[in-house]
């Protein structure tokens, strides 16, 4: 750390060129896909005598002589491949984490952009030390390794709200904006290249069309890497990224349509009819792939409750497979992969366990962040590799024909789209769609693919490509974040929904239909509704385990809110003393433990009598006492369960029990003592005793599934205390828990109860029964996204 | 009895029970635009299956889909004013007009009163579907009722009870326990009214 950026940097480097050199001087550089060269001249006996390879002259050398036996010898051809797809990925993470570590450059520069300078540093290096450099961004690497991490990880998290309410706009823009603008970049440009003295006339108008097509669609790599770092309102950003998502069938068709074309030299009209059903295939086959095996995925998910620990798998294979299934029929592979995330998300969140989200969660995050930072280095790699060949006319062109008609597109297309659309988008918002067009890797891999033979002008095309791409990044990325902040475009809001905009959202979605439904009006929320309500009845039924499935919306949502704050209250403040005599006097306005003074707390302080305080202590000391040990084999395929955790969770029901207590009887909240020890020490005391708390207990029947109220009380002696302060007078309820009560004492007072079978099966009921409680207690880690919160269909 | 209301040069039959619609169904024009109000009376006329030129509670009942709508009886309430026991096109049209999208176009104009669509009045309107007993303000007690009936008997009392406490807790800005049009209105302000209450067709 005490090393300044410059230092690193050269150390960094240092450090690559050595590894490099060396790599690349032991054998002959090979691309990283898995062409492994064979390498007859290496040299190594051991290796020939591991493999059994009979050269002639090796096997003389074996007969005749007899070498000192090998103790160390150094075989880097046996793991040239990995190792060299490790060493990028290395580099990639590690530039990735120098970036972050300089404040005012990440501010400045979007971090694409330094990923596209390093990748052109490495290439250089590569280039200098002599070697021929690699053919990185391979289009088979791209299309089938790198980018669908970054789908997928766009798709599981899509915000469906935003994108289904504009989905028209989206739509339009991608649709129509991308056919604009392919037909009047190739168009014009071919125009231009017919002009006298640029030298270009042979370039013909079909492969001008297909450049056309190629160069005029909105990356979503590119579109994610910039727009993640300006925070741009909900609105924008769903546009500009749903229009990048959804234009892939456009280019799909396009490119081969004028591919397969380009050939023949022309276009008939059956051609173009034939390219519309193409793309209506192609679009809507996609989606259909995906939601088959969103569909799968969900249903597989149902039965995996005893095997949590592949949940995750099944969410990244079944996804791949969308993705190469659709791939297989020249669908299109992105929007497949978008549509089995949205479609497969709800109801495998329902399924499976919160760790396994949280494993979902990172890993993709993971994989796009990484996919994303080598496309960028291989995007800078490949420009130093070549072969270029620059054509002023040609590039300029190109680069101002792009922009031009981006413009022209997209405020024209906003005339028409502001006439059906509630909320009109502004000139501001209409500016910041166009300059948010940024061209990426995508664009360069489709052109890679073009066959040399077919187009001559191949390397014209690419080196235009790799400008316009560098143009948009560079140029369009880096000022769009002053561009943002000078026009005062709206940003994001960070602020989380509130239970009453949630309770009122749901009022109105429901006001709105029922007027809908007096207008005799079969309107947006006509449709959403009656959706809502298949979903319900049947979907959720087969997809969802358990009794998951008829848990509301509102009542979820509620219970996350619920605990997270339960987890802060922990973690800030430590125990909410057990309730007293008297009602507490203190009312909190906000839950805001962290900020509460001291003072405060020490007032609020409830205050035990005598007699109420040896009660407790009798408690406490027959349940410790009963402490049992359990010891678990160790098995691979199963959780370690982690004690720390399950005393925690047990302990933050507890809480939460004893909040439930105190509301009911004086409805306001105690203010959380203050601990004497901290927190840590709770832990620790915890840990130590993970048995000493308090079980969920299976309710009976005829109780809904989650239960959040007051279950089973702990001793009689608490049923008293319920009896005393209930204010509503349940008798029956007070009765009831003391059977339960009663013959929890007989099973001795709630520890884990000894057969370990009977245990399982009470841990997992109350596991079921209370999936919820469990799935939310797990991570504390604050997370950032507000993805989670927002309900699928509100 | 017609009314022939020539519009743009195209003749607009409007049949008109009574006289002093003739007055308000030109007012109307200034609230939704002629081509939606015939829409709108052709509507009214399938719900009023006797002809008499207002609708009882029952002709709404008579919609199959507001049954099922967990607060449709309240919809149907805001309907009738106080009082009344029928509800004519003048007044259904009014309501309807609450939903129409707010015109960004027009400058405020303060002399002029409120106009029916703006986010306001829309604010207004879902409040008084809240507060039954129209004293100003959501008490505990109503909003259990509300929350009672969007969750249609999956969730305990408790539970309804907890929910209802936290939520006013959050909006209630005064300590009066319960929530007055203010706080409803501050609790709201992140959600983008004017899109979330409008219907298209009503423009």
């Amino acid at each position: 750390m005490s090393l300044s950026f410059l230092e690193r940097g050269l150390l960094l480097l240092v450090m690559l060129i050595f590894l490099e050199g060396t790599v690349l001087t032991l054998g002959a550089a090979s691309s990283p896909d898995i062409s492994a060269q064979d390498n007859t001249g290496g040299g190594h006996d051991r290796r020939d005598d591991h493999r059994g390879i009979a050269g002639s002259h090796e096997q003389t050398n074996y007969t005749y002589t007899k070498k000192a036996f090998p103790v160390l010898s150094l075989d880097y051809h046996h793991i040239q491949v990995p190792f060299e797809i490790s060493l990028w990925v290395l580099l990639a993470s590690l530039m990735k984490l120098g970036f972050h570590l300089i404040p005012r450059l990440s501010g400045i520069v979007p971090e694409s952009c330094l990923l596209i300078v390093v990748g052109l540093l490495v290439g250089g290096l590569i280039k200098l030390a002599g070697e021929e450099v690699p053919p990185v961004l391979d289009s088979n690497l791209f299309f089938l390794c790198l980018l669908p991490p970054i789908i997928l990880d766009a798709g599981y998290f899509l915000p469906i709200r935003p994108f289904m309410e504009n989905i028209g706009t989206i739509l339009m823009f991608a649709v129509v904006g991308t056919l604009w603008n392919a037909f009047f970049v190739g168009g014009l440009l071919y125009a231009v290249c017919q002009i006298e003295g640029t030298y270009l006339s042979q370039v013909e108008l079909l492969p001008c069309l297909l450049f056309g097509s190629i160069i005029s669609a909105v990356d979503p790599v590119a579109v994610l890497a910039v727009f993640e770092e300006i925070h741009i309102n909900e609105l924008l950003h769903i546009l500009v990224f749903g229009e990048s998502l959804l234009n892939d069938a456009v280019t799909v068709v396009l490119y081969h349509l004028f591919e397969e074309y380009s050939g023949a030299g022309e276009v008939t009209p059956m051609d173009v009819v034939l390219g519309v059903i193409c793309f209506l295939i192609v679009s809507l086959g996609g989606i259909a792939v995906g939601a088959i095996y969103g569909i799968l995925a969900a249903f597989t998910s149902r039965f995996t409750s005893h095997t949590r620990v592949i949940e995750p798998l099944f969410v990244f294979v079944y996804s791949y497979m969308a993705y190469l299934s659709a791939e297989m029929f020249h669908l299109s592979g992105i929007m497949a992969l978008i549509a089995c995330g949205a479609v497969m998300r709800p109801y495998v969140e329902a399924n499976i366990s919160h760790k396994s989200h949280t494993t979902v969660k990172y890993f993709l995050k993971m994989w796009s962040s990484v996919s994303e930072t080598l496309i960028f280095i291989f995007l800078g790699v490949a420009t130093v590799a070549g072969p270029h060949a620059w054509n002023w006319t040609f590039v300029s062109v190109t680069v101002i024909l792009c922009l031009v008609s981006r413009v022209i597109g997209v405020v024209g297309l906003t005339f028409i789209i502001n006439k059906f659309r509630i909320v009109k988008l502004t000139t501001k918002d209409q500016f910041i769609v166009a300059y948010g067009g940024l061209r990426g890797a995508i664009a360069f891999s489709l052109g890679y693919l073009l066959n040399k033979d077919h187009f001559p002008m191949r390397t014209m095309f690419l080196t235009a490509i790799i400008t316009e791409i560098f143009f948009t990044v560079f140029v369009q990325g880096m000022t769009i974040k002053p561009l943002v902040d000078l026009l005062a475009v709206k940003k994001k809001q960070e602020a989380k929904r509130s239970i009453n905009e949630e309770i009122h959202t749901q009022f109105l979605d429901h006001l709105l239909t029922g007027i809908e439904d007096i207008c005799g009006h079969y309107g947006h929320h006509h449709w959403k509704d009656k959706l809502n309500r298949f979903n319900k009845k049947y979907i959720k039924k087969c997809l969802i385990a358990g009794e998951r499935y008829k848990e509301p919306q509102l009542i979820a949502f509620y219970h996350k809110m619920e605990f997270k704050q339960a987890i802060e209250l922990v973690e800030s403040g430590g125990g909410v003393k057990l309730p007293s005599a008297m009602p507490s006097q203190v009312s909190m306005q906000n839950i805001q433990p962290k900020k509460l003074p001291p003072a405060v707390a020490e007032r609020a302080l409830p205050q035990f009598t005598k007699g109420r305080e040896e009660e407790i202590r009798k408690i406490l000391r027959s349940n410790l006492q009963k402490t049992r040990q359990r010891l678990r084999s160790y098995n691979r395929h199963t959780l370690v369960a982690d004690p720390f955790e399950d005393g925690w969770n047990d302990f933050l029901l507890k809480k939460q029990r004893m909040i439930e207590l105190e509301k009911k009887m004086s409805n306001y909240l105690t203010v959380p003592a203050a601990p004497p020890d901290s927190p840590t020490m709770c832990r620790a005391r915890l840990a130590s005793d993970p048995n000493a708390f308090y079980n969920i207990k299976a309710s009976s029947e005829g109780v809904p599934t989650i239960q959040v109220d007051l279950a089973s009380p702990q001793s009689p002696d608490s049923v008293n205390m319920l009896n005393e302060f209930s204010k509503r007078g349940a008798k029956d309820q007070g009765l009831g828990q003391r059977e339960v009560a009663t013959r929890d004492e007989d099973q001795g007072l709630m520890m884990k109860p000894s057969s370990a079978g009977k245990e399982e099966k009470g841990e997992e009921e109350g596991g079921n029964k209370n999936p919820g409680l469990m799935r939310c207690l797990s991570d504390p880690g604050p997370s950032n996204e507000d993805e989670e919160d927002e309900p699928f269909l509100p | 009895m017609h009314i022939v209301i020539k519009l743009f040069g195209v003749p607009l039959s409007c049949p008109i029970t009574n006289s002093m619609n003739i007055w308000f169904s030109c007012f109307l024009f200034i609230i939704v635009t002629p081509a939606h109000i015939v829409r709108l009376y052709d509507r009214f006329e399938a719900l009023d299956k006797e002809k008499t030129g207002h609708l009882r509670p029952q002709d709404f009942g008579a919609i199959n889909r507001l049954a099922m709508n967990p607060i449709g009886d309240r919809i149907i309430g805001a309907f009738f004013s106080p009082g009344q026991e029928t509800v004519d096109f003048h007044s259904f049209v009014r309501i309807l007009a609450h939903f129409r999208p707010a015109d960004k176009k027009h400058p405020k104009d303060p002399s002029m009163p409120e106009p029916v669509n703006s986010r306001t009045s829309k604010l207004k309107f879902a409040f008084q579907l809240y507060d039954q007993d129209k004293d100003g303000k959501i008490s505990r007690a109503e909003l259990l009722q509300v929350l009672r009936s969007m969750l249609e008997m999956q969730v305990t009392e408790e539970q309804l009870e907890s929910i209802a406490d936290r939520t006013i807790q959050e909006a209630d800005l005064d300590n009066d326990d319960a929530i007055s049009f203010e706080e409803f209105r501050k609790s709201l302000e992140k959600v983008n009214i004017d899109h979330k209450m409008s219907i298209r067709f009503l423009r």
